[in-house]
């Protein structure tokens, strides 16, 4: 039946909305939820995909625009799920890829997490996301404000609740978000306790060469907030040292002009978690690395074996504790098994994938924490010619590594008083040693 | 069916228990005995039972299970009739499965699916606009052709609803009744022209989506909605942005000529110019070749400007792009930084990033040059990733960067990644092409890499290295010799063939060792794959017309092979040859040229990106991502040589009155948000003159900024009681102690606030409709013809604004009038703000400019000298705003001298002055100021018509001080008075590098 609908595609005019069918694919190539916004496509048109996907070997490498001969696949790669999307006509490919990314976004934040089982678990309530996200192939509602208004995310509780009584996830009062001119924010929240939270959470990219010279380095920083604030709250965010900041961008909610003039952020916020700015760092100088790591892989020219030692110490921690620190190796597929030891925390090697993780915790600059020992070798095989480079994660609390602070929160337009708070935090974000 | 029925033993109770579970058809307990049809035959009959029976619960599991079938993309038609029934049903989420069936399945059973359309056209009568809108986006999604009247009708309606949301669906329903029946197009169309003159920013995305589906031709339908789209662009939602975007770049490209200066057209070598200052600019535009951009051509790049901090990366690609076609080169910089933002986001967004600046970076190096390293490849990114941050490094690689370049591109030719170490060889050949300083280097370092283990980056290398020996072969008979050697050990065919035809084409530069391969190929010939066949018999051929003695046998022997070879091109190749440097009576005239056809000197072959010839696709789409053209891709079109007419842009004004009434009854806090963003829109429906003068530049930004401040601060005030003066001094803490003062005088001014709301819109009120305005132009003095008199100006007072909103607040709310003008009110405005009123006005006379005296000035001073840094002496000033006594030029400044020391000062006077061409009318010098007292006196600068600062010194007898006076632009300026056409005339004749702008928001019309 399908394929006949497919067959009398040529012979109608290409339709022209932009995003004809959604296709969630797992893992292993199974498709396992389709979504056609008009005239049915048929599955086999995932069969170039695939085609590209067996190629690729690698999901990440799988190209993220393709073409066949009737069709335009677009597609992203999320938890370990492929969003398929079909476009027929001339689109702009980040148009489909940002609002894929939006759904994906949106299942997260209704399930916890964007899963196959989670997916398969809440077919109803995501064909119901995906039909008032998209109308025609057009984005009609992706603010998420707006979306849990009209159909409610499951909670335990309420799916006791529904399969006792029936009832449904479909909010019973109608959206007023997207009519009025702050379409994020729904009218008449209404909270005991008000309180507005703001994390700011900034990432080290860096690229450290072999000699411990800094190749590369910046900062990505992003303000994470969760305001729970009565009625139509005016937030007004001022910062010690806004100069700091390169280049931003915003929330739709923040007003840009207020920016531009006078380096605040004056928004009215929406309800509950959200993303009000991400900026960018990138000034060399400024940026601290806060570890420094001492390394020395080699791998012997004779015999099947090769060496590793490893040690982190601190360099600009800002006097702050340096936590959850970790070390990640891509290993050269030649390396068969490692037979290490840690001064402190634990390490695992991955066979199959070939990646060594040291997971070490907090670090204690009074006694460095350090890997050691041997790596035996497949042999026969020349040996590799590139060491393997180091990532690193790590997070610093309290603290925001650019130096960036917040000044003040003042709100306009209610009386009365929130609970404010700021938390800072940095992270390790593509921290990369060369070796 | 009906023997299904008879199957159906288990009963509807079972069938419910099992709805839990059922997922899959094949976990089904129907028995081997029924075979594979009737598994699912006998479960679509549970669900009908369950769709007819009398409970909701049971109709909704039902559903629910239908729509997972549907989700799996199993079949449901069937169903149907039971399913049509509850389209009426008065559960919302039952209904809603029913629309999300009915829209899959309409188009199979049409017959059935016109059951359901009466309940939709009723619904389309509904009073509630949602339901309203819900039925037109059902009705309208049903491809049934027999209903395309009723949609049209039912569009039609909703195109002219009194709700937003019911247009925007509207707009929705628009393409799709357009591609179910395409021969509504006519019909269609003028619905789009209607909803296209919508004013709201909910239905702009939409319609102009339906417009770039229905008839993406029909530009002339924009002209009359450019301003206005310009206008709304920043408050309309992220994907209707993206969509006006693409269309107005469009648009432009047809209506606008060409900002690129003749000879700057995508020239690297005026890479220069784009760096150079504005003023280098403004030379050669003014000199050469005067262009002067359409007031609406500037207005779309400024208000896209803003949308470059977007977080929806596809906005952020649609506004990049445009500037990439529409601006002048040396204002697309400004793009690059958001652009490499968008690399932080996910990979694959990085992917369509990517190749945008591999296109951008070959025409503007200069754009991303500073953000090299931002494209530096991590061992983690994705293999496309990594190929096309080479790509981009590659080509910004210049003379002062290549040695950084080329040390990073150690690194990667290192890497694990072998495909990606071989692109990087190739980048290495590009580099050492492109740039001559480091062929040399890079020369020896590929073939260091000869020596790798690597098969892949070997066969890489020869093939670059061959390549570059081309350029330069002259010096190189080492490295030619060195690759002979490697010959056995290559085994990759490609690299093979290189060697054999760098020896062929040099052998007389290797006379022995080229003789020796040959022999050596004879022996593997036939093992060979076909381009290594191919290049042995050139080899073959090449050394028989240079060195037949001893090749004869040899080249024989290979040619005998070759006639008997399984591939065709390889017996045709061989008797080509053999007829060319074989003589014989058939061979004729050509052997004779043999020599010069085989051994000609070839030129060296050009290395360049995979992305030169992307530029024929606009960027950012998808036919610019696959590099192929994709169905439905629109050409750019080129700019015009001749712009078509402007005037089809101009709109009637329509009375702003109308906009007003509705602003003031609106509910309090929304008004806040109103003020920020929908000044914009209600300018833009002003007319030409205000929509152009957008602010842009800091000067009126700062202005705009402390104006905006000052009415927060107001409605802070006076919403909070006077108790709360505490929490207002703790936020202003930039502000000067005069300011404060000057604050607690203003408060004790103000009568008691009524009622906070009547504050409150008061504020909004004096904020946007006394915004102060500015146009002026730097330019203008070099308009050598008539330097003063032709700077027009309407000049920004924030001393009016504050009197207004103080006076203002008098009112009550009720007293207000729907329509506020300003005009029946003369004893409480000044006259001179209503003379400037007036001058803005939309009134016809008033031809003529006329300057316009103020009778008071802003009370704001500045300070000019603190009293601690003037040891006692402090210094304040302001512009009183009145012509200068002096000299016309000049510009009157009133300074306050106050002696804050407990003895007199003595000889005040003004010192040395800086720059030395400034020209000041000093004060008389004051011969004693006593302890305490202060002292006003005016004096005249003439700062050139230029913000910068005048420096003088100010001594006293005993010290001297250095202080400054910078002006703001508005100060500068004379007021005059004049009419909107006059403005616009005026403003026309300016050209303008520098605009300042700020809004007035006009009560009264």
């Amino acid at each position: 039946m399908e394929q006949q609908l497919d067959g009398q595609k040529p012979v109608q005019k290409a339709s022209p909305e932009m995003i004809h069918s959604l296709f969630l694919i797992n893992h292993s190539g199974d498709i396992f939820l389709e979504k056609h916004w008009k005239s049915v496509i048929s599955r086999s048109v995932c069969d170039y995909f695939f085609e590209a996907k067996e190629k690729a070997e690698d999901p990440e490498n799988v190209p993220p625009v393709l073409q066949t001969p009737h069709h335009y696949l677009i597609s992203i790669y999320r938890g370990k799920l492929f969003f398929l999307s079909v476009v027929q006509t001339e689109v702009p490919p980040l148009f489909v890829i940002e609002f894929l990314h939006r759904v994906a976004d949106t299942f997260q934040e209704y399930f916890g997490e964007c899963s196959e089982s989670v997916i398969k678990d809440n077919v109803v309530i995501v064909y119901e996301l995906l039909e008032e996200m998209l109308d025609n192939g057009f984005p009609l509602a992706t603010e998420s404000n707006v979306l849990k208004e009209m159909i409610r995310p499951p909670t335990i509780l309420r799916s006791v609740v529904n399969t006792l009584t029936g009832g449904s996830n479909v909010g019973d009062t109608l959206p007023t978000g997207q009519l009025s001119i702050i379409p994020w924010r729904r009218a008449g929240v209404k909270y005991t306790n008000n309180e507005a939270y703001f994390d700011v959470i900034e990432e080290i990219d860096a690229i450290v060469d072999k000699s411990g010279t800094t190749v590369f380095a910046e900062i990505q920083g992003v303000i994470e907030a969760c305001v729970r604030l009565s009625g139509m709250p005016d937030l007004t965010l001022s910062f010690m040292n806004p100069r700091l900041l390169d280049d931003m961008s915003f929330h739709p909610c923040v007003r840009f002009k207020r920016w531009e003039a006078e380096r605040v952020l004056s928004f009215i916020p929406p309800d509950g978690n959200f993303r009000l700015m991400s900026y960018h760092v990138s000034s060399q100088n400024l940026v601290a690395i806060p570890v420094y790591v001492k390394q020395n892989i080699s791998f012997l020219e004779t015999g099947s074996c090769g060496r590793l030692e490893i040690t982190i110490g601190p360099k600009q921690t800002m006097g702050k504790m340096v936590e959850a620190l970790m070390a990640t190796i891509h290993m050269p597929k030649s390396v068969l098994s490692v037979s290490l030891t840690a001064s402190q925390g634990s390490y695992t090697y991955d066979i199959t994938t070939k990646i060594l993780i040291w997971d070490i915790g907090r670090l204690n600059p009074q006694k460095l924490p350090n890997l050691r020992g041997s790596l035996s070798m497949q042999t026969g095989v020349p040996k590799p010619e590139e060491n393997p480079s180091i990532n690193i994660d790590l997070k610093i609390q309290q603290l925001a590594i650019s130096g960036l602070k917040v000044s003040r929160l003042d709100m306009y337009g209610e009386k009365y008083k929130p609970f404010k708070g700021v938390k800072y935090l940095t992270k390790a974000g593509k921290f990369q040693v060369r070796t | 069916m009906s023997t299904a029925a008879l199957y159906n033993d288990q009963g509807a109770a079972e069938a419910a228990v099992e709805a839990g579970q059922e997922t899959t058809p094949t976990s089904s307990s129907s028995g081997a005995a029924f075979g594979l049809f009737s598994t699912d035959f006998k479960k679509n009959e549970d669900l009908k039972e369950m769709l007819e029976s009398n409970k909701e619960s049971l109709k909704l599991e039902a559903m629910k299970r239908i729509v997972q079938l549907i989700s799996k993309g199993k079949n449901a038609s069937e169903l149907f009739p039971a399913i049509v029934k509850n389209v009426a049903s008065k559960n919302i989420e039952l209904k809603k499965l029913v629309y999300v069936y009915l829209v899959r399945y309409a188009e199979e059973q049409q017959d059935l699916a016109l059951l359901s359309i009466s309940t939709f056209q009723r619904a389309l009568k509904d009073p509630n606009q949602f339901i309203r809108a819900s039925a037109l986006r059902v009705l309208s999604s049903i491809r049934v052709p027999i209903i395309v009247p009723i949609m049209m009708l039912a569009i039609k309606e909703a195109a002219a609803d009194l709700s937003p949301y019911v247009r925007k669906t509207s707009a929705h329903a628009i393409q799709k009744l357009h591609s179910l029946d395409p021969d509504q197009k006519e019909q269609l169309i003028e619905v789009i022209e209607k909803l296209l003159k919508d004013k709201s920013t909910l239905v702009a995305g939409s319609v102009v989506m339906a417009f770039e589906e229905v008839c993406p031709d029909r530009i002339d339908l924009i002209h009359k909605n450019y301003r206005k789209l310009c206008n709304l662009l920043v408050d309309v939602e992220e994907w209707g942005q993206v969509v006006i975007i693409n269309m107005l770049t469009r648009y432009a490209r047809t209506q606008f000529t060409t900002p690129w200066k003749e000879d700057a057209v995508f020239d690297e070598n005026n890479e220069k110019t784009f760096y150079d200052s504005d003023s280098e600019d403004k030379k050669d535009q003014t000199e050469a070749k005067p262009y002067i951009m359409d007031p609406d051509h500037r207005l779309l790049l400024r208000n896209t400007k803003p949308l470059l901090q977007s977080r929806n990366t596809a906005v952020v690609m649609a506004v990049s792009q445009l500037y990439w076609h529409l601006a002048p080169k040396h204002e697309i910089g400004i793009v690059t930084k958001s652009l490499v933002r968008l690399l932080r986001s996910h990979r694959e967004v990085q992917f369509i990033v990517l190749q945008n600046i591999a296109t951008m970076s070959i025409q503007r190096k200069g754009m991303f040059e500073p953000y090299l390293k931002s494209f530096y490849v991590r061992s983690t990114d994705a293999t496309h990733i990594k190929t096309l941050k080479l790509e981009i490094l590659t080509n910004l690689a210049t003379e002062a960067n290549i040695s950084t370049i080329l040390r990073e591109f150690q690194t990667y030719v290192k890497s694990q990644d072998k495909a990606f170490a071989a692109a990087t060889i190739q980048a290495i050949g590009r580099c050492a092409t492109n740039i001559s300083e480091v062929t040399d280097t890079c020369l020896n370092g590929l073939v260091l890499l000869l020596s790798n283990r690597d098969e892949t980056v070997v066969a890489e290398s020869v093939v670059v290295i061959k390549k570059l020996l081309q350029t330069q072969p002259t010096q190189h008979s080492d490295i030619i010799k060195h690759m002979a050697k490697l010959f056995d050990n290559i085994t990759v065919p490609m690299a093979r063939a290189s060697i054999l035809w760098l020896i062929g084409e040099y052998c007389e530069r290797v006379p022995k060792i080229a003789p020796d391969l040959l022999r050596k190929m004879a022996k593997t010939f036939t093992a060979e794959e076909d381009i290594v066949k191919l290049q042995t018999v050139n080899l073959a051929a090449k050394l028989y017309l240079t060195n037949s003695k001893q090749t004869k046998l040899l080249t024989q022997y290979i040619l005998n092979l070759g006639k008997y070879d399984q591939n065709y091109d390889i017996r045709d190749r061989t008797r080509f040859i053999r007829q060319l440097i074989v003589p014989n009576e058939k061979s004729g005239a050509l052997s004779k040229y043999a020599r010069r056809i085989l051994l000609a000197a070839k030129p060296a072959p050009v290395l360049e990106s995979a992305f030169k010839d992307r530029d024929r696709f606009q960027l950012g789409t998808l036919s610019h991502s696959l590099n192929i053209k994709a169905s439905g891709y629109q050409e750019l079109s080129d700019w015009p040589a001749v712009a078509p007419d402007p005037t089809v842009r101009n709109v009637e004004v329509i009375d702003p009155v109308k906009e007003w009434a509705p602003s003031l009854g609106k509910a309090k806090q929304p008004k806040s948000d109103d003020k920020f963003y929908s000044d914009e829109e209600e300018k833009g429906e002003e007319g030409s003159d205000s929509s152009s003068s957008e602010d842009s530049s800091s000067s009126t930004e700062e202005s705009g900024s402390e104006s905006e401040k000052e009415s927060n601060e107001e409605s802070e005030k006076t919403s909070t009681d006077s108790g709360k003066s505490s929490s207002d001094s703790e936020r202003s803490s930039s502000e000067s102690e005069a300011e404060q003062k000057k604050k607690n005088t203003k408060k004790k001014n103000k009568p008691a606030a009524a009622d906070s709301d009547s504050v409150e819109s008061e504020a909004k009120d004096s904020s946007s409709s006394t915004e102060s305005s500015s146009e002026s132009n730097s330019e203008s003095d070099s308009d050598s013809d008539s330097p003063a008199p032709q700077k027009i100006s309407v000049k920004a007072k924030p001393k009016v604004e504050l009197k207004a909103k103080k006076e203002v607040s008098l009112l009550d709310l009720d007293d207000f009038s729907p329509a506020p003008t300003n005009a029946p009110k003369p004893s409480v405005i000044s006259s001179s703000l209503l003379s400037d009123l007036k001058g803005l006005s939309l009134s016809n006379v008033s031809p003529t400019l006329q300057i316009t005296t103020s009778s008071f000035g802003p009370e704001k001073t500045h300070e000019l000298l603190h009293h601690m840094t003037g040891k006692g002496l402090s210094a304040k000033y302001h512009f009183p705003r009145q012509p200068c006594l002096y000299q016309p030029q000049m510009v009157a400044v009133q300074l306050i001298l106050t002696n804050t020391l407990d003895h007199s000062l003595e000889e005040i006077h003004v010192g040395d002055r800086s720059p030395a061409s400034l020209s000041i009318h000093c004060f008389n010098t004051i011969e004693r100021l006593e302890p305490g007292a202060s002292v006003t006196v005016s004096m005249g600068i003439d700062f050139s018509d230029s913000t910068q600062a005048a420096n003088f010194h100010l001594c006293t007898k005993e010290d001297q001080f250095s202080v400054s006076i910078q002006p703001a632009v508005g100060e500068l300026l004379m007021p005059s008075t004049m009419t909107e056409p006059d403005f616009c005339k005026e403003q026309k004749k300016l050209q303008g590098m520098n605009e300042t702008s700020a809004t007035i928001i006009m009560a009264t019309a």
